[in-house]
């Protein structure tokens, strides 16, 4: 199938080889609550790779040129920007405590030297630029080098200030809040194709902002019943087509996507189309809607399909087709058995991303024990990797994981008994056209690259 | 390793065994399903619905609840307070449900029994400590009797929340505070004037200064060319 990626992935997920190239974050066994990391996103070009944690933070790594005289450096992602972009908050009408952690970064296609993402928390949602200086001035008529400002009395002559390079100076700076605008809370946001707009899902409401202007927004989605009382389902995640700036989908707890054009009315509350995939009785049970809810929804770069990522699986599903998804893989099937006591340790709600390759080809998604699953669509064949600091010699292979269900188990499998649930990879992001990889482990970013890249 | 082994697990989904599912969404009332046929049924989703009711509690006991899984667990509460209470709350059915026309009946006679099961559930939930503010109308309201026939019985539990759902759920409340400055949490640290502003690019601010200070003049346009201060238009963001 064709895809939108340009060159270095033919084939899938598979055919390839993943190497480690680099991880980044603390060894500590103690992980700060606020070092965890919450989002991973690659920029429109795969230079950058941003990431967004707990504490409000930022952090921007950029790749380095291709550099001969340093072989073992080429394509190495380094720190290029680090700020803070939200700081907790205390809404004093409500009492209630605004969380600083970062819930998405989206990323604008680049227009000018200046890059553009936009960053969110549950609450608001920041626009920040991300600009370069190296030059700076030097020799001012009214101030001094220390910057100190000079007698006016004292200027007798006029200078022309001359520009002087300087080392590079990243500067992050807010240029639009967009606040006050959900009373729950965002999880997610979406640049739409025209560059000038955006959505920001919460809940239970899906706004469209202008880039431009902070102090209103359009209300497109409103789920919310008259009667609080009546409440039995709420968004989960929300995404404007690749290509076609009137069309946006969204996700509910209950397992079904609705795609919604914005040509049609402008209140979005009647969807166009409505996906779901029937219940398949033999294997109901107490948790067949928590596991059905969709924690994640992604289109493909082609914008012909999209993916959902539910509890237990990942499905792939055909605009065209409403009544069912066109491919279904399962990320941990072994799970199903354990549902009762993930259940108790609220392990069955938590929400797992998922990604697409540049072309299409393969997709990607985390589990626990900090492994993580490639399928290739075209092969059918999928993978399932670890990232550890154990594999983590520059250049080693990764070795498939194998996750033994029952039986007994053979040698370097895994039990499922002896998984470790609080090591959960949620993010993962794969770069537009390479084959390269980040993965978020708790509070350590992975690299992860095929061996020919 | 975050497995508990604590609590029984009674019911393995297992394999297939080739049972036919049941032509209602009422799978639990099915004494052939293999989920229901593991363990007495009673025990089995006993300690789940005390889990879940635990849940629900804790949930709603944050000053601002997960919606999400907030209203997962009272769906999922829901579904086992229905096999809790089977066939004893059901008014009588004309005929055993094989056919699918005695669908409707049977979920309108589950849902009253569901009703009933929330109402007490309501009642079990006001006596933990904390929430004795329970509204005891709701209990005497008796979902059966609301006009909206046909509509799911209603979710309650949120009620539970006292005044904090009057804020967390009124999006009126917002509006009449619009007057007040909310600034502070605004955090805009660029320069206001560079905001939105409709001035056109001439309009810079040496204009308002004094015209004889060209040195102010010329160090703005210094700030300007190093970028230290840009020239700000309502342009796009990335021009």
């Amino acid at each position: 199938m064709a895809g939108a990626g340009g060159g270095g992935c033919p084939a899938g997920g598979n055919d390839l080889q993943w190497c480690f190239s680099q991880v980044k974050g603390a060894v500590d066994e103690d992980v700060a609550e606020a070092d965890v990391i919450s989002t991973v996103e690659f920029s429109h070009s795969g230079d950058l790779l941003a990431t967004g944690d707990k504490g409000g933070r930022v952090v921007i790594f950029q790749r380095e040129q291709e550099n001969k005289s340093r072989p073992h450096s080429r394509g190495e992602y380094n720190v290029y920007s680090t700020f803070q972009s939200h700081e907790p908050e205390f809404d004093y009408l409500k009492s209630l405590e605004i969380e600083e952690k970062i819930n998405k970064i989206r990323w604008l296609p680049q227009q000018g030297a200046a890059r553009f993402l936009l960053s969110t928390n549950d609450k608001t949602i920041k626009l920040w630029k991300i600009s370069e200086r190296d030059k700076r001035a030097e020799g001012y008529n009214l101030k001094d080098e220390d910057g100190r400002l000079r007698d006016p009395l004292r200027i007798t002559a006029l200078r022309v200030p001359i520009l002087k390079p300087m080392d590079l100076m990243v500067e992050a700076s807010p240029r639009r809040v967009f606040a006050n605008a959900h009373t729950y809370h965002i999880n997610s946001i979406s640049v739409n194709s025209d560059h000038e707009t955006y959505l920001s899902a919460d809940d239970l409401r899906i706004n469209l902002w202008h880039l431009e202007i902070t102090d209103r927004s359009f209300n497109i989605v409103d789920i919310k019943p008259a009667n609080m009382e009546e409440l039995t389902e709420v968004i989960t995640a929300a995404e404007f087509h690749p290509h076609q700036c009137n069309v946006l989908v969204y996700s509910s707890s209950k397992g079904t996507i609705r795609l919604c054009d914005m040509r049609s009315s402008a209140l979005c509350d009647r969807h166009s189309k409505f996906f779901e995939e029937p219940e398949d009785p033999s294997s109901r049970s107490f948790f067949s809607e928590i596991i059905s809810s969709v924690s994640d929804v992604k289109f493909s770069h082609s914008g012909r399909y999209m993916m959902t990522r539910d509890y237990l699986s990942v499905k792939v599903w055909d605009l065209n087709m409403e009544s069912r998804p066109v491919e279904t893989h399962q990320v941990h099937e072994y799970l199903r058995s354990k549902l009762c006591s993930l259940y108790e340790n609220d392990c069955i709600f938590d929400k797992f991303e998922c990604c697409w390759n540049g072309s299409d080809s393969a997709i990607m998604t985390g589990s626990y024990n900090n492994f993580f699953r490639m399928f290739d669509r075209t092969t059918w064949r999928d993978v399932t990797l670890e990232a550890s600091r154990e594999n983590s010699k520059p250049r080693a292979s990764l070795k498939p994981r194998r996750v033994c269900a029952g039986g007994k188990r053979k040698k370097d499998e895994v039990s499922v008994d002896s998984l470790d649930f609080s090591k959960k990879i949620l993010h993962t992001a794969w770069h537009p056209v390479e084959n390269i990889i980040a993965v978020a482990a708790t509070n350590n970013l992975y690299i992860f690259q095929d061996k020919a890249n | 390793m975050m497995l508990s082994k604590g609590l029984k697990r009674k019911r393995e989904e297992e394999e297939e065994e080739g049972k036919e599912a049941l032509a209602v969404d009422t799978w639990w009332l099915d004494p052939g399903h293999p989920a229901v046929a593991q363990a007495p049924p009673a025990v089995a989703s006993s300690s789940l619905f005390d889990l879940s009711v635990l849940k629900l509690h804790h949930s709603l006991r944050q000053s601002e609840p997960d919606l999400r899984h907030l209203v997962l667990v009272v769906n999922t509460l829901r579904r086992i307070q229905a096999s809790m209470a089977p066939t004893a709350a059901l008014p009588p059915v004309p005929s055993p449900p094989t056919a699918p026309g005695i669908a409707d009946n049977l979920l309108a006679s589950s849902d009253a029994a569901l009703s009933a099961s929330m109402a007490s559930l309501l009642e079990d939930l006001s006596h933990i400590e904390g929430l004795s503010q329970a509204p005891q109308p709701l209990v005497d309201e008796g979902p059966p009797g609301r006009p909206t026939g046909g509509a799911p019985p209603s979710l309650g539990a949120l009620d539970l929340l006292g005044p904090a759902t009057g804020c967390l759920l009124d999006d009126g409340l917002e509006g009449l505070f619009e007057d007040i400055d909310t600034s502070m949490y605004d955090s805009e640290l660029w320069a206001p004037a560079s905001e939105g502003h409709k001035s056109s690019p001439e309009d810079g601010p040496g204009k308002e200064e004094a015209p004889e200070l060209d040195e102010a003049e010329l160090d703005y346009l210094m700030d300007v060319l190093v970028g230290t201060q840009a020239l700000e238009r309502p342009s796009g963001p990335g021009r």
